[in-house]
């Protein structure tokens, strides 16, 4: 972690060799984080601090239990957002990022939680109804599907669409030679 | 008389894509009994076109105007969310100039994207007239974005760290000049239409959301606060210097159609407000913070967000650390604020419905990005 801050030190210079492979977060500790902890224990991996924003790590079976959690004991009563981020080359391949925030603390926290290909993560509508649509649209872009999700279909893609288009291993150029090529007959050109 | 005589069958239509109300490609499918809805689902995502995905393929500065066409009837509030979310990462500021007039060109952006709104809501309600009106007064802003970048609606205002364009001469004054015109033309639509009989018939206690389903929902910006609740993010996390300013944050009570015409109103004299603070206190300086020509922010992740005109408007980025974003997630109100629909929809009119599209303010090439 400590060699992570090294090529910041001169922003002038062209671009350092080798970029540091690690987000250079710090611990993050509060009064929440020890209510946290006294919780659930080692679901809750590690705590953080980057740029000034604070986000947890959770085991993936543990997340909507803490969001319930936050919700009803920390006051984190509005659920931002859900999105997903492809690590293709990570057996954990996801990145499952919860955004919260409260209105009465006015905090800002994120919950994230590595799944593998494949795994299916509990669904939030029970806890936030706001949920529905986000997760919905995390099923459409990667592929990942809720368990307990009362009506999970492709939201912003066709139907009939095939395979999921924020994977990284999904190429613009390819998904677009492909419908060309389906639809129209003719090489794209791309 | 037999209890059959009144029965009727669940009626299915479909409502859009091609529909005038629906702004845009939005299309409804309501299931009626009758005149009432028992029910509403949302088909999105005809405007699709990826913009995430480029955002991945593109470098940071390339990927900039592409969030213009997001809301493109709010391009510079995008532009803004976006410029400050990778400033965040890269752990640089804007220039107290840069900022200010950041402000100036964001709050009238404010007022161009609620008239837009109120001339196309008034237009589904069935009135005409309004409209007319708000295109001339928003042309006065859409003037001052042409002289100072060349566009109009999908401007790429500022760039990361700052602005690419000094102001130009006489920006003071059009600015002020723009305020003294639009200023008293709210009060000429309010003469229209708020004890306007027909205008409240249709609005009041329609669509209403209170503030448990506000937050239930995720729904921000003027239907939140519209129901009572008093957040806006310029003053509970301010950003771009706006805790320097006054302004109050309106709010209704009802959490009913009428009430959030009543807040976006007062939230227009608002933002007159702030721009015509900014536009005293712009300080002299540089317009661009250190930056990089190629910016390679270190690897980690960021979200910020801000008040766009529709509510909370989020973009979450993840550097690892090369040229191009690993992840743009843009967190769209209008996406979220849509879900609430069918809650509101449900028990009212099938002429309701095209009121409460209208309320929720949707522009649909960010629902679908």
């Amino acid at each position: 972690m400590a060699d992570a801050q090294k090529p910041e030190a001169k922003p002038a210079q062209p671009a350092p060799p080798k970029a540091p492979a690690t987000m250079a977060a710090t611990p993050w500790e509060s009064e929440l984080t020890g209510m946290l902890k006294e919780h659930f224990g080692d679901r809750i991996p590690e705590f953080c601090t980057y740029l000034g924003q604070d986000f947890l790590v959770a085991q993936p079976e543990a997340v909507v239990s803490i969001l319930e959690f936050l919700k009803l004991e920390a006051d984190f009563d509005y659920l931002v957002d859900i999105t997903a981020v492809d690590y293709p080359k990570r057996p954990e391949r996801f990145d499952l990022v919860y955004i919260l925030y409260s209105f009465p603390r006015n905090e800002r926290i994120r919950i994230k939680t590595g799944i593998q290909d494949g795994y299916k993560p509990q669904s939030a509508v029970g806890v936030h109804l706001t949920a529905n649509w986000l997760e919905r649209e995390v099923f459409d872009m990667f592929g990942i599907e809720f368990s307990g999700h009362p009506d999970l279909r492709r939201i912003l893609m066709p139907d009939e669409w095939e395979g999921y288009p924020l994977r990284k291993d999904r190429s613009v150029t390819d998904m677009d030679n492909r419908w060309v090529k389906e639809n129209l007959g003719i090489e794209s050109g791309q | 008389m037999p209890d059959t005589f009144l029965d009727s069958t669940e009626l299915v239509i479909n409502m859009g894509p091609q529909h005038p109300s629906t702004h845009g490609v939005l299309r409804v499918i309501l299931k009626l009994d009758g005149e009432k809805v028992t029910g509403t689902e949302c088909v999105i995502g005809y405007l699709h076109r990826g913009v995430e995905k480029i955002g991945e393929n593109r470098t940071y500065q390339q990927f900039a105007p592409y969030v213009d066409r997001l809301d493109y009837c709010a391009a510079v509030s995008n532009g803004l969310g976006y410029c400050l979310a990778v400033e965040k990462l890269l752990n640089v500021e804007a220039p107290p100039r840069a900022q200010v007039v950041r402000v100036i060109l964001t709050e009238l952006n404010r007022i161009a994207s609620h008239l837009i709104w109120l001339g196309t809501h008034c237009l589904d309600i069935g009135a005409i007239t309004p409209l007319f009106y708000v295109m001339r007064e928003r042309e006065e802003i859409l003037n001052i974005y042409e002289k100072y970048c060349g566009a109009r609606l999908t401007t790429h205002a500022f760039r990361i760290g700052g602005l690419e364009y000094e102001l130009y001469d006489g920006f003071e004054a059009e600015v002020k000049a723009a305020c003294d015109f639009i200023a008293p033309k709210i009060e000429e639509y309010e003469r229209l239409l708020t004890g306007n009989r027909i205008w409240i018939g249709r609005l009041k206690g329609i669509g209403v959301l209170n503030a448990e389903d506000c937050k239930q929902y995720g729904v921000t910006g003027p239907m939140l606060r519209a129901a009572g609740v008093k957040w806006d993010l310029r003053k509970a996390q301010p950003y771009s210097g706006y805790e320097k300013y006054e302004f109050d944050i309106p709010t209704g009570e009802n959490g009913d159609t009428y009430d959030r015409y009543l807040v976006r109103m007062e939230e227009m004299r608002q933002a007159i407000r702030i721009v015509r603070q900014a536009v005293e206190t712009i300080p002299d300086g540089p317009i661009m913070g250190k930056v990089p020509k190629v910016m390679k922010p270190p690897v980690g992740e960021a979200y910020v967000s801000i008040e766009a005109p529709k509510g909370e408007l989020g973009y979450f980025v993840v550097s690892d650390g090369s040229v191009m974003p690993y992840r743009v997630r843009v967190r769209p109100p209008s996406f979220v604020n849509l879900q609430s629909l069918d809650k509101m929809a449900r028990g009212s009119l099938v002429a309701d419905v095209v009121a409460i599209i209208g309320t929720i303010d949707i522009v649909l090439g960010e629902v679908d990005r």
